[in-house]
């Protein structure tokens, strides 16, 4: 569609080169938005964990400090990227960067509206999964390169820990799986049409809950964020990067907090589905895109992270390993089972 | 040239040096990462064959799972190299005769006789839409069902095996029992004492806490 879009402006190119172009342009209009949301969350964050703390939060920067995240990133640009003298230099530069990618690709798969993917792939669930699973290197790498103690800590705890909730994350995939019999994310979601009750969120729950909760301790968030840990080992993984280095580890933390909560969105909560669909409301609410309700269900996912670290404090090493360990993946297994015995029961408007 | 074969030169390319390097550089954590390369280049062309469920799986397991592991233990453990790599004069005569005949194997069975692209005619292109993983999902619980499990069933055995050589009870070492830490209420650990004396003791306390505002 957008190659025909652009048909004046690259028509004379090889149709293997409009479809590359068009896409990377495709590619753009997904990523910025990401990046832009990316800086406002930091704010909205501060503010609402602020409010929550009976304090303000920041407000000199603009108007209710709405230009704080711009001071913030550019702050971080004009300062000084310091090497520790005995980094392995290839690799500590190279943390950061995969940490971003592994952020970012995941987008590809994420239906925004009916049809408007990036790739439609039919083995959209497994990328998702072997996306995340990619993830880990940034944090290992950026923890082993710095050559500093604090560092090697953080990195060896991400790497235990990430590794024990994907396991838990898979089986919930799995749930969904079964839920949908299919691995499309488009599908995904069309197979929950019918009403609120018809989303996978009520036959998934205890899912839904391991699924969000497992997404929190992958994306090293409070009470999870025993990687960084800052009252035990400085700042964790990345103690020793400054600068623009380390503005790529808070993006490629808060991007990736945005795709968990898409992806929780479209798992679980009818993606770009209306709340109102099969009550009364639906004709009054049929003029709102489907977008709006996605970038809803984003939002309302978002202030639970926010709420959560304003809330718990940080687990003990220990603690976080048995909760993935011996609560969550035979919670999942065993909810596994119990799918298993509604769809041969063919249990509700699910698995008619 | 068409893409696709540009493609698969670049991932092929990419693989094969990556695996060089996984042998010939001296660090055992960067050979990790070449070993990651390799998997993630043979991933990407088992997608070009339109083998996406096992290139994506490959990349699930061996990358995302496997070699975290190894990485974690290879940083753990601070080789030292210069042990391991002594001897290799000495060994060389052995080690090129192997190779030797490695090779003379291989070549009798992928000589450019019986292998190569023209005695292979590419198979049809699978229709747009056509995914493989309910292709595999079908025969692999339904004809291949008995050596599924048996292969599920070894890596069992193995992982109890693991557990079972590596665990031991220690005696005299205590452990947290956590499900009893996390169940703990305040009323098991305070116990709040009625004391004769609280009144005017609360009044000494307050005047004293008084006295050390002031003076701040």
């Amino acid at each position: 569609m957008i190659t025909e879009w652009l048909s004046p402006v690259i028509g004379w190119m090889s149709p293997n080169w409009q479809y590359f172009v068009a896409h990377l342009l495709l590619v753009l209009v997904i990523i910025l938005p990401v990046v832009l949301a990316v800086a406002y969350l930091t704010l909205v964050e501060r503010k609402v964990i602020g409010y929550m703390h009976v304090r303000i939060g920041p407000n000199r920067v603009g108007p209710r400090g709405l230009f704080q995240p711009f001071a913030d990133v550019f702050k971080l640009m004009f300062k000084e990227v310091i090497t520790p003298t005995v980094a392995n230099k290839f690799v500590f530069y190279l943390a950061p960067i995969l940490i971003l990618v592994a952020a970012l690709v995941g987008w590809a798969v994420v239906p925004f509206d009916d049809g408007w993917v990036l790739a439609d792939i039919n083995a959209g669930l497994l990328y998702v999964l072997a996306i995340g699973a990619a993830g880990v290197y940034g944090v290992i790498l950026a923890g082993w390169a710095s050559n500093s103690k604090y560092a090697l800590l953080g990195g060896m705890r991400s790497a235990a820990h990430k590794v024990s909730y994907e396991l838990a994350m898979g089986f919930a995939l799995v749930g969904v799986l079964m839920a949908s019999q299919s691995l499309n994310l488009s599908d995904i979601v069309r197979g929950q049409e019918g009403s609120i009750l018809h989303w996978y969120w009520l036959p998934l729950l205890p899912m839904f809950v391991v699924y969000f909760v497992s997404g929190v301790a992958e994306t090293n968030r409070a009470p999870f964020d025993i990687t960084e840990g800052e009252s035990e080992i400085v700042a964790g993984f990345h103690v020793e990067y400054s600068g623009i280095a380390f503005a790529l580890f808070m993006l490629a933390e808060y991007a990736s907090m945005i795709l968990i909560s898409a992806l929780a969105a479209v798992l679980f909560l009818g993606g770009w589905l209306s709340p109102f669909q099969g009550t009364v409301l639906e004709p009054v609410f049929a003029f709102v895109p489907g977008i709006f309700w996605f970038l809803a269900k984003i939002s309302m996912l978002l202030f639970v992270f926010i709420w959560f670290r304003a809330t718990f404090p940080r687990f003990r090493y220990d603690q976080i390993m048995r909760l993935g360990w011996k609560v969550f993946i035979p919670l999942t297994i065993l909810w596994i089972v119990v799918e298993g015995a509604f769809v041969y029961f063919e249990v509700g408007p699910w698995f008619g | 040239m068409s893409l696709y074969q540009i493609l698969f030169y670049v991932f092929a390319s990419v693989a094969v040096i990556a695996a060089a390097r996984v042998v010939t550089v001296r660090h055992p954590v960067h050979a990790a990462l070449y070993l990651v390369l390799t998997f993630f280049s043979t991933a990407l062309i088992w997608v070009l064959m339109e083998a996406e469920f096992l290139g994506i799986v490959l990349l699930l397991v061996y990358v995302g799972a496997v070699m975290v592991l190894f990485l974690f233990v290879v940083m753990m453990l601070d080789v030292n190299i210069a042990p391991l790599r002594e001897g290799f004069i000495r060994n060389l005569p052995v080690g090129v005769f192997v190779l030797l005949v490695m090779i003379i194997e291989l070549a009798l069975i992928l000589g450019p006789a019986s292998f190569g692209l023209e005695l292979y005619p590419s198979p049809d292109p699978a229709p747009a839409g056509a995914g493989n993983t309910l292709a595999i999902g079908q025969v692999l619980y339904t004809r291949f069902v008995y050596p599924f499990e048996i292969a599920a069933f070894i890596l069992l055995v193995a992982i109890v095996a693991a557990i079972a050589l590596a665990h031991r009870r220690r005696p005299g070492v205590h452990y947290q029992n956590i499900d009893a830490q996390v169940r703990v209420r305040a009323e098991d650990r305070v116990r709040m004492a009625e004391l004769d004396g609280d009144k005017t003791r609360r009044g000494d306390i307050e005047g004293q806490a008084n006295k050390g505002k002031d003076e701040s």
